[in-house]
């Protein structure tokens, strides 16, 4: 039985894991609601998927509370997994099994009678559109047929939670789409999501509430709107020069919106008008190669909040 | 009704091992018929024609010797690599013990299916072997029943340390030293081929001191209905002691590694 609406779903208090010396997640709190979709947004190493395997009953906590559909996720690991799905970073398929044979050898580490297994199994290819390949090994299949008979199958339980790691990464877009639409439906009929991603696409699309992890601690969190509305103003004007004189024509710019970034094709001036910032672009006499003035995305958010360097 | 869950753990591996059977029936089927009919009926004229066969082989034909024998070395050889590259892989290639470990299994009742299905495999194998036996007059006998248990027990002996030992690797490099210098040499040394007493006498300690040889010697005795109490004491309890101890240490080793 769910707890009633108000109480959270997953609540975590002061939570930290530590391997060693290394801090991988860094004291934090977390709430998520039930039939919400909940995202963790962060470069590699942020601590999302330590996080998540805390989250998932399978890492117990250096310190913190962690506390999963009002039970204590150290002591009742069993039983939080037995109503939770995991969709793993990478696919955990066997690879040696058809595509039915995976869900149904699934559905029976949580004691689900077989018959009843293969009842869901049908239900679940229909829903991830794989019903002509039930029969098929895992092994011809396809990067996005493989995911989604990852979803299929961590959907076995009848899960009242989900965890998603990385769900699309490494997809083509057509398969993202597909993938997109069945969380979204999953979602609709109360599923409540937990997801970890770092495309910000991704994030806007089926996140209704997100952090942002970097270094081990949440560095921001809202919903995707609220997260652009206050960590950048609303527009982008991207101005290109020919290649090597950004830096002098930086200089022409200067003071023009909120705030400006010079990338090295490109300048970046966060402004709330991309038109009028425009304006006095063309005033100042300086002639870009090329001019964009676009909104600004969770991405402008996300490489303010944890940098532009790169984390390998 | 609940099914308990190492059991149900264990339904994954069969379900896998039900679309290769064919492969692995050959396995361990045919080539210990090979070995059987090959050395069995070949070196068994050379030894039996001998004249000295009667005293060395108490009273048996070479064939009769050596066939019980096999259902041991088989179950040795189906355990040891059923109980490598399948254990690593599970942690390293596939990770099929982290997604069980994703649901309600705990890593116990993950490394317990593994052991039951550990003794399924050399069960399988046994019972392959012992129904080639049980096609000759001279090695038909109701204890290859009981053979058939002191068999799989002796894979169990062996799956068991090997599991523990693969469940800490990281890579397979030491599967092949495994195959080359233990397995091999138990199964040319352990008494399978010929009876212990023939080996110099430094090396006979050793031969005791491995678990293939009480393996041998309960399934030999078993078969011949040759079986004493005190000697059959003490070859189960070693090779009892060492599947348990085994499972024990591999157990730990899933939890370690199960729990990040």
């Amino acid at each position: 039985m769910n707890p009633p609406a108000s109480t959270p779903l997953i609540e975590a208090r002061q939570l930290v894991k530590r391997f060693g010396d290394f801090t991988a997640v860094g004291g934090i709190n977390i709430e998520v609601r039930p039939g919400e979709s909940f995202g963790f947004l962060g470069p590699n190493g942020a601590g999302k998927s330590s996080t998540m395997r805390m989250i998932g009953c399978v890492s117990p906590p250096t310190s913190g509370d962690l506390n999963i559909f009002g039970l204590d996720a150290t002591r009742h690991g069993k039983q939080i997994r037995g109503r939770m799905g995991v969709v793993p970073q990478l696919d955990q398929l066997d690879e040696q099994l058809t595509v039915q044979d995976n869900l149904i050898v699934y559905g029976r580490y949580f004691d689900i009678p077989r018959a009843e297994c293969k009842r869901r199994a049908q239900e679940l290819l229909e829903f991830v559109q794989l019903t002509d390949r039930a029969d098929s090994k895992i092994e011809p299949l396809s990067g996005g047929m493989k995911r989604r008979v990852s979803i299929a199958r961590s959907l076995i339980n009848e899960p009242d939670l989900l965890l998603l790691d990385e769900p699309t990464t490494g997809l083509d877009p057509q398969a993202r789409h597909v993938l997109w639409d069945r969380l979204y439906r999953l979602k609709q009929q109360g599923v409540t999501l937990v997801l970890t991603t770092h495309y910000m696409d991704e994030a806007e699309q089926l996140c209704d509430r997100l952090v942002v992890m970097d270094g081990g601690r949440i560095v921001a969190e809202g919903s995707p709107n609220e997260l652009i509305r206050e960590h950048s103003p609303r527009e982008v004007l991207e101005l290109r020069y020919p290649a090597g004189t950004n830096e002098e024509h930086a200089f022409e710019v200067e003071g023009i919106g909120h705030r400006q970034e010079a990338l090295p094709d490109r300048i970046l001036i966060y402004a709330d008008d991309g038109e009028v910032a425009l304006k006095e672009v063309h005033a100042r006499g300086s002639i870009p190669e090329s001019v964009l003035v676009r909104r600004s995305s969770l991405e402008d958010v996300f490489l303010k909040l944890t940098g532009r360097s790169l984390v390998d | 009704m609940s099914t308990p869950a190492a059991i149900r753990s264990w339904e994954a591996h069969f379900t896998q091992y039900r679309s290769v059977w064919k492969t692995n029936v050959m396995g361990s089927f045919v080539q210990p018929l090979l070995y059987l009919l090959g050395m069995g009926l070949g070196v068994g004229a050379l030894v039996d024609d001998s004249g000295r066969s009667d005293a060395l082989l108490d009273g048996l034909t070479y064939f009769q010797f050596l066939a019980p024998g096999l259902l041991a070395t088989t179950a040795m050889m189906i355990a040891a690599n059923e109980a490598m590259w399948p254990v690593l892989g599970g942690f390293k290639w596939w990770k099929k013990f982290h997604s069980e470990a994703a649901t309600p299994l705990t890593p116990n009742e993950i490394a317990g299916g593994v052991a039951l299905w550990q003794i399924t495999k050399s069960c399988i194998a046994v019972v392959g072997v012992a129904t080639v036996l049980a096609l000759f007059p001279d090695t038909r006998s109701w204890g290859l029943l009981l053979a058939i248990v002191f068999g799989t027990l002796t894979g169990a002996a062996f799956a068991a340390p090997i599991s523990a030992w693969s469940a800490t690797r990281d890579g397979d490099y030491s599967f092949p030293t495994i195959n080359r210098f233990v397995i091999t040499p138990l199964f040319l040394f352990g008494g399978a081929f010929y009876p212990i007493s023939q080996l110099p006498d430094w090396m006979e300690p050793i031969a005791i001191a491995t678990p293939l040889w009480h393996g041998v010697e309960l399934c030999r005795n078993a078969v011949y209905d040759r079986l004493e109490f005190w000697p059959t004491v003490g070859h189960l309890a070693y090779l009892v002691t060492l599947a348990v101890v085994g499972w024990v240490m591999a157990a730990r080793s899933f939890n370690r590694r199960l729990t990040l």
